[in-house]
């Protein structure tokens, strides 16, 4: 094979990489802030996933124009879950939380096996089968549109963080829960706030992702495998690093399609999980212990 | 007679800070040894290298003879040497009687002969009441003599506690002076104790070490220690001493 | 040996006990085919519940992959058979010690490189769903098109190769969760259940303690996955064919730790009593749904997952201590 196909696949995976990266960067958030790990992300991303599927075949709109309200939606889902549910379960025992989540993704994903059936099922948008080329390089105009909105989504949630009072107040109680406390944040909106703030970050990927792939019910539970792998590799708790370790992966998962057998490209990404879990732990960009 | 345990300019670094800086001291089978000093001085720190929690960046530990220092902590515990904590951890959702045992069953094998002596040690502990209780419900004073007892079931030749006598009231620390004492006169056993406690230290310490910023600025028997002018400077005030 | 063993025991959990092994031992002869299925599946569960909890209720490391073993256990015995003709306890012998081996190499990995908690959990599955994608395209065991065991009806149960009558199956469940029960309970009794309570409540202290935490730490995994192999080797012979993807799937592995945690964590009756109330009422709910004309498939599911959530939210503990309280019996564990 010419080393046009190795690069033209390379920029393909660097670039749904940036989509994982966005939704790797929701668990990171979530974690970060709220110490909670989310095993219902990759599920609740399918939700996002179904509701473009949604709005495409009844209203014909592109999931790029859906990308607002379906984020705002996931947004409330994530708020209510938190504020609701988790919030209840701040002072339980590590495992506890964690089993809260699997038990909620468990729901998630056959609730929509229920309601969508078990085959996969995308979106045909009118662009699906573009590309540009600049030089001898072929770029997919759905993994464009993609790469592009992923970075723009995420440039606005940095700035969320950086500029904002409340995003500041966020990242305060990520440094210190009692300390926030102290100072009369109310941790607990801040939490459902923030996990909101991840669930809309996992739903615009979600929206952005339809562009490239299929979306089955059983897809959740691989997505939030993959999200774990991200962010693990790339650092907990570390922004740029989810974003750092997405492209790595969508980076790899693409050349081990190319090079191996597609079905098994997802072995590498869990590889080196568990190379990243034994010999640094704290990812690539991480800082200190979870 | 040869110390039990010799520490030899042992120092250990944390990024830059120096929390234990060359301490050498040595001691005796069958006495009791206390180090004092203002919070933050190393003191935890240098029985954490003692019980093999972590590691010396320089020095040697020699304990009944042989290098320990490159030990982890269950190994210490079995050349033995057994400890308490700081902040006390029995083990919370067991009983009394249980925590004593899992002490007990390092050097026995059969539960039966275990629980004999784990019921031996709670006695001498004033515990063996309380043996069905879990360790969450006890008061602080319990919960400490508890961490002592299942300590003391490792069967250990060198006792490290760590602020034992912390947060106790002045009875309840009698109570646990009178404890000690007579485990070390009864059993020989050697005590190495961590205090701020002075008057339990006056009452059982053959010999005080004081340490400051990491190093050791005076080591004696009690009256002496607490009559010098750095250790009353740096630490102890004019009118503390009991 | 038994006398020790029932020595601590209070009278009115001896009576329960043997109560209730008198009803199941009867049970294959008055109830229909339909519900000795269910029976079978609750006893599996409450067997595999059982060895789970080895791992999570005694040692405190919590797996999110233990179909690993079972997956490890089914293929190893039937490619033996479909290849070699072995008999499936022949076939034990070789799929146990494999299983095992699984456990000690994540054992291995997680416990010498410090990875605990949530991110032990996360591991388990990561080897799991790596098992799941590598015997997929495992020729010898017929990657994604499944391995399929011959199945000749018989006349008679051939007990040696696990061909037979479902009641066969029934009563070998039955003998390896009674097994696994009082083998359960033993280990608590003994010197390695105790460090393994130590180990559980607090890692640090148990070390402290003069407990060589690594060690102990592998046997829990080393036995939990070795009985674990043994579900397997039913399940392969019981159902006669096996997928990669089902097999050691996320969700099987998920459903293995269901019956524990409703039951209790921990205890000794939780896994069985969680996989009764679990899997009754699933297929109560299934049995309902197919009266009205509806087949929903993922309806068990949801409420597996509506189950754990309560559970979670509710009862934190498990049903049995609850019940155990509301019976007047307790056991030794919290």
């Amino acid at each position: 094979m010419s080393a046009d196909v190795y690069l033209n696949v390379a920029i393909g995976g660097v670039l749904t990489g940036l989509v994982y990266g966005l939704m790797a960067l929701g668990l990171s958030v979530i974690f970060g802030v709220v110490r909670v790990v989310n095993f219902a992300h990759g599920e609740m991303m399918t939700i996002a996933m179904y509701l473009a599927i949604a709005a495409f075949s009844a209203f014909h709109l592109d999931p790029l124009l859906m990308l607002v309200p379906i984020a705002v939606t996931l947004f409330a889902f994530g708020y209510v879950l938190q504020a609701g549910l988790i919030n209840l379960f701040i002072t339980r025992a590590e495992h506890s939380q964690f089993l809260l989540l699997v038990a909620i993704a468990l729901i998630i994903v056959n609730v929509l096996l229920i309601l969508f059936g078990p085959d996969a099922q995308n979106v045909q948008v009118a662009y699906a089968f573009d590309s540009f080329q600049i030089g001898r390089i072929i770029i997919d105009a759905t993994k464009l549109y993609a790469g592009v909105a992923a970075i723009v989504v995420t440039a606005v949630l940095f700035a969320f963080f950086r500029y904002t009072a409340t995003g500041t107040a966020i990242r305060a109680c990520a440094d210190n829960y009692t300390g926030a406390q102290v100072v009369g944040l109310d941790v607990r909106r801040l939490y459902a706030l923030t996990f909101g703030l991840g669930a809309a970050c996992v739903g615009a990927a979600g929206t952005i992702l339809l562009l490239i792939f299929d979306v089955t019910p059983a897809a959740g539970p691989a997505y939030t495998l993959l999200a774990f792998v991200i962010v693990i590799t790339g650092g907990l708790g570390s922004m740029p690093g989810a974003l750092v370790g997405g492209v790595l992966i969508g980076l790899t998962e693409a050349m081990a399609g190319l090079l191996f057998t597609p079905s098994a490209k997802s072995m590498f990404a869990f590889a080196i999980l568990v190379l990243v879990l034994l010999l640094r732990p704290q990812g690539i960009m991480g800082r200190g212990t979870a | 007679m040869s110390a039990l345990l010799e520490v030899g300019n042992v120092s250990k670094r944390f990024r830059g800070l120096v929390a234990v800086d060359r301490v050498s001291f040595a001691v005796e089978p069958g006495t009791i040894f206390a180090i004092i000093g203002p919070n933050g001085a190393g003191k935890t720190t240098l029985f954490n290298m003692i019980a093999g929690t972590s590691a010396p960046d320089g020095g040697s530990i020699v304990f009944a003879g042989e290098r320990i220092d490159a030990l982890p902590a269950d190994r210490v515990c079995r050349r033995g040497i057994g400890r308490t904590f700081q902040v006390v951890r029995p083990f919370p959702g067991l009983t009394v009687e249980d925590n004593a045992m899992i002490g007990a069953l390092l050097r026995r094998r059969h539960t039966e002969t275990a629980r004999a002596h784990a019921h031996d040690v709670l006695r001498r502990l004033d515990l063996y009441d309380k043996r069905a209780q879990r360790a969450a419900a006890l008061t602080l004073p319990d919960r400490k003599r508890l961490e002592v007892a299942r300590a003391l079931a490792t069967d250990p030749k060198l006792l490290l506690l760590d602020e034992v006598m912390a947060g106790l009231r002045p009875t309840e620390t009698d109570r646990m002076v009178a404890i000690l004492r007579e485990l070390n006169r009864e059993r020989g056993l050697t005590i190495l104790l961590i205090e701020h406690v002075m008057r339990a230290v006056m009452a059982l310490a053959a010999r005080v070490l004081v340490l400051h910023h990491g190093a050791a600025i005076a080591e004696g028997p009690p009256n002496e220690v607490v009559r010098n002018e750095a250790v009353i400077n740096s630490y102890l005030g004019v009118e503390d001493v009991a | 040996m038994i006398v020790r063993l029932v020595d601590g025991v209070p009278r009115r959990a001896l009576w329960l006990a043997i109560g209730l092994l008198v009803l199941a031992l009867a049970a294959p002869a008055f109830v229909g085919d339909y519900l000795l299925t269910v029976l079978i599946l609750i006893l599996y569960f409450a067997y595999v519940g059982q060895a789970w909890n080895i791992m999570m209720g005694f040692a405190g490391q919590l797996s999110l992959g233990h179909a690993l073993y079972v997956g490890l256990g089914a293929y190893t015995a039937a490619a033996l058979y479909v290849h070699f003709g072995i008999g499936p306890w022949l076939g034990l012998l070789v799929a146990a010690p494999i299983a095992a081996l699984a456990g000690a190499f994540v054992g291995f990995l997680a416990f010498r490189f410090r990875v605990a908690g949530v991110y032990f959990a996360i591991l388990t599955i990561a080897v799991a769903e790596f098992a799941r994608i590598g015997f997929d395209h495992l020729g010898w065991t017929g990657a994604s098109a499944g391995l399929f065991l011959p199945v000749a009806q018989y006349a008679r149960n051939d007990l040696w190769h696990l061909r037979g009558h479902p009641a066969m199956f029934y009563y070998i469940l039955l003998a390896a969760t009674v097994f696994a029960f009082v083998g359960c309970y033993a280990l608590m009794q003994s010197r390695v259940g105790y460090f393994w309570l130590a180990i559980r409540e607090d890692e640090e202290a148990a070390k402290a303690s003069g407990i060589d935490t690594f060690h102990y730490k592998m046997v829990a995994v080393i036995i939990s996955a070795g009985m674990t192999s043994f579900a397997g080797v039913i399940y392969a012979f019981y159902y006669n064919n096996l997928f990669a993807e089902q097999i050691f799937g996320i969700g099987r592995s998920i459903e293995i730790i269901l019956g524990p945690i409703v039951g209790g964590i921990g205890t000794l009756f939780g896994p069985v009593l969680g996989s009764f109330v679990l899997t009754g009422l699933a297929e109560m709910l299934t049995a309902a749904l197919a009266a009205v004309g509806v087949d929903v498939p993922g309806a068990k599911q949801v409420f597996y997952g509506i189950c754990l959530l309560l559970v979670i939210i509710l009862v934190p503990d498990g049903i049995w201590p609850w019940l155990a309280r509301k019976l007047g019996l307790k056991e030794r564990q919290p």
